[in-house]
């Protein structure tokens, strides 16, 4: 191939550089520092959504990336504006989402004079991004977006910063297209796991009497749901995931034990708790899952296989560590251990203590005796309505978790959540960029009202740029997870979980220019989502459910998994 | 089937360490020499809560390289733990966990010290057997450069504290790696 250096300015240079790296979509807003950037956008091929919030740019990139498995991408100015994406990068940081975030910076002949709008953005963010750069040399500034998009997308994905002076980026540079892989010397992600210990590990599962999968988020990350289910459907192995893991294995199924930790099943945490052997496959034993760390899953021996080595022996030590890329190490562990012809009678025990557990401690509520639209039966409509198949978005909050036990995930890429961070106000915007990169798909936000309201200006941006996604609200009138707290664990001394009368959501979504509906009566839940559905555009449906429902079963903060309440 | 190994692994034979060492540890990293760098060693360290004993920065045979050595307490921290967060940060180009049988390692101090005519005479002998040089005198203080291992300043300060230690400035250890003896 034969590429000629282009005469260019350095902005048009780097949205050449996007579009070479097969970007089609960005996220963002202009300012002052940014405006060369948005200069070039103007003659660019690219589609810019333009937010309403830069932190709403920020979820809508890795809503964007959650869904397509695509790197997410968001422009934000200087200072506030590179301020305001901070918790969508530490967001994107917790969860390993593929994004890249390029902030406009003041021109570098005031870079440290604290001028106006200057914000030492890459200080800020260092301990929330995977890298970042910042550009001192305009003919950087195409190197750094290739590497950039390498960082964030290869190994443990993650986000990644490129903070471009004002005036560097109305330099003229010559443009060159990179060619071959980035020169990074000190960036190396593995791949391909050490069979040494892969074999260890499937005579080790061969031999295990009490064994449980614990998948997470990195499978789905990984894109290897089909080599997990391989997997675990090679024997009857018990199966449960984290709340980033939901759709890996294909729920509801003879092997699915239900969520793990903190609002997980009973099954899937007594398991753990009585485990011989836990094979974990891309998932970091969160205090969410572990509980009281000392008390975790006592009985238990741990494979571990994760891209991040850090993550092996970070909080659990791994018997047998495996550092690799999912999608290499599964089919192989799969193969050796088909070879051992293990013996499944070895897990009939196990399996009859499992259905006993599941016999007894079932995923249930208490309808209401009359109209009143209990949580949990909201879930079981839009699992209905949706035949299961829907692109679903959550806030962060009782709801996130009804909807994690209730709405039976199969496939990978539907829930987008916000787990690690446990950002409020992720929904709205991730089902924006969601919808966007899946435009054919249904696209549902399942928001909280204590969530939804920190975010609503982006039913601006759903508007005038025609997103039609559709937000079903689980309207409490609380923070209803802060609110179960106080309840449980603060002796009901409620404070400041109120959310009151305000705002009338429809009014406020016609406001907008969306279709606003209301569902106070649990006969019409299901006919509500319907419409809600069928009808163009964006449509928020107010759904008012009981006020102070708990969100169980539920392990205390700090608790062993064995004391399980609710 | 690998000759020697079991077909079953028994899984009360499975057994991991604590993680912890219980000795000091140099590590020696190479990385690029890009603005930024240190920072993101030193915030790593503070939020993860890894204490670090002693911190140098200087260059290598190579502009574009320059080399960090840091020591810290085994016993309290997983090494293990920190070289692979280490790792994870793109300009880390390589990490050595310096084994100490194989590795020289020095660090220079320099020592201000009350010197009365009494005192003199012994001060400058005790800097003597330390091999140490007296770089700058006045009517009432010596100032001393001690180079060596860390242990062997430690034991010169030890020396010199009765005398009156008016200030002290150490660099932090600097490591590098024995060559073989028949290479």
């Amino acid at each position: 191939m034969f590429y000629t250096r282009l005469p260019m300015r350095a902005a048009d240079a780097l949205c050449e550089a996007l579009k070479a790296e097969g970007v089609e979509h960005v996220f963002g807003i202009p300012g002052g520092a940014n405006l060369p950037t948005y200069d070039a956008l103007y003659d660019a091929e690219l589609i810019h959504i333009q937010a309403r919030h830069e932190q709403g740019a920020g979820h809508a990139a890795e809503g964007y990336a959650k869904a397509s498995g695509r790197v997410g991408v968001a422009f934000a100015t200087s200072g506030p504006g590179a301020t305001n994406l901070v918790t969508a990068i530490a967001d994107a940081m917790m969860d390993s989402v593929p994004t890249v975030f390029i902030t406009g910076q003041v021109r570098t002949d005031l870079i440290g004079t604290d001028g106006f709008q200057e914000a030492d953005v890459t200080g800020i963010t260092m301990p929330v991004v995977k890298h970042s750069f910042l550009v001192t040399d305009p003919r950087q500034i195409p190197t750094y977006i290739h590497q950039a998009f390498h960082i964030a997308s290869t190994g443990r994905p993650g986000p990644v910063l490129v903070d471009v002076p004002q005036d560097l980026s109305r330099a003229d540079i010559e443009y060159e297209p990179a060619a071959g892989a980035p020169h990074l010397p000190g960036y190396k992600p593995p791949s391909e796991g050490n069979i040494k210990q892969i074999r260890l590990a499937a005579k080790a599962l061969a031999n295990a009497r009490r064994p449980v999968i614990y998948g997470g988020g990195g499978i789905v990350n990984a894109n290897a749901s089909q080599e997990f289910r391989d997997f675990c459907l090679s024997d009857r192995l018990p199966v449960t995931l984290t709340v980033m893991g939901l759709g890996a294995f294909p729920a509801p199924h003879e092997q699915w034990l239900g969520m793990l930790g903190m609002h997980g099943t009973r099954t899937a945490n007594y398991a753990m708790d009585n485990a011989d052997l836990i094979v974990a496959v891309g998932a970091r034993f969160d205090d969410r899952i572990t509980g009281k760390l000392a008390e975790f899953a006592p009985r238990a021996k741990f494979v571990h296989i994760d891209i991040d080595p850090a993550e092996i022996s970070k909080n659990v030590p791994a018997h047998i560590p495996i550092v690799g890329d999912a999608g290499d190490v599964l089919p192989k562990l799969t193969s050796e251990y088909g070879r051992l012809n293990a013996d499944p009678a070895r897990l009939e025990e196990w399996w009859k203590q499992i259905g006993a557990w599941q016999e007894e401690y079932p995923l249930g509520y208490e309808d209401s005796e009359d109209s009143e639209i209990k949580p949990q039966r909201m879930i079981e409509a839009l699992y209905k309505v949706t035949e299961g198949d829907a692109i679903i978005t959550s806030d962060v909050g009782q709801h996130q978790m009804w909807c994690a036990q209730y709405y039976n995930f199969s496939s990978p890429r539907r829930w987008i959540n916000s787990g690690g961070l446990g950002t409020m106000g992720f929904g709205l915007p991730a089902a924006i960029g969601a919808k966007v990169a899946k435009p054919d798909e249904t696209v549902v936000c399942l928001a909280g009202d204590g969530s939804l309201i920190m975010v609503c200006q982006e039913f601006a941006t759903a508007a005038v740029h025609d997103i039609p996604v559709k937000v079903f609200l689980m309207n409490n009138g609380y923070m209803g997870m802060v609110r179960q707290w106080q309840e449980l664990f603060w002796d009901g001394r409620y404070k400041s979980v109120e959310m009151g009368d305000s705002p009338d959501w429809v009014k406020l979504a016609e406001a907008f220019g969306w279709t606003g509906m209301r569902c106070t009566d649990k006969n019409e839940v299901e006919d509500a989502m319907q419409t809600a559905l069928q009808t163009d555009g964006p449509v928020l449906l107010d759904v008012q459910v009981t006020k102070t429902e708990n969100c169980f079963p539920m392990i205390p903060a700090g608790a062993a998994a064995r004391d399980m309440v609710g | 089937m690998e000759a020697g190994t079991p077909d079953l692994i028994k899984l009360e034979d499975l057994e991991v360490g604590s993680g912890l060492t219980g000795r000091k540890h140099v590590l020696s990293l190479l990385v690029e020499n890009k603005p930024g760098v240190l920072a993101r060693i030193a915030g790593l360290f503070a939020r993860r809560g890894f204490n670090i004993d002693t911190l140098t920065v200087g260059p290598t045979d190579d502009p574009e390289i320059s080399r960090i050595t840091l020591t810290l307490d085994g016993a309290v921290h997983p090494i293990d733990q920190v070289t692979k967060q280490l790792h994870k940060l793109v300009n880390v180009i390589k990490i050595r966990d310096m084994e100490p049988d194989q590795t020289v390692s020095r660090e220079m101090a320099l020592f201000r010290v009350q010197a009365t005519v009494e005192s003199r005479g012994e001060i400058v002998q005790f800097a003597d057997i330390f091999r140490a040089k007296i770089v700058d005198v006045s009517r009432r203080s010596l100032t001393i450069e001690v180079t060596g291992s860390n242990e062997k300043i430690d034991a010169f300060e030890r020396m010199i504290r009765p005398h009156g230690l008016i200030e002290m400035a150490r660099t932090g250890e600097v490591a590098i790696t024995r060559s073989r003896p028949d290479s």
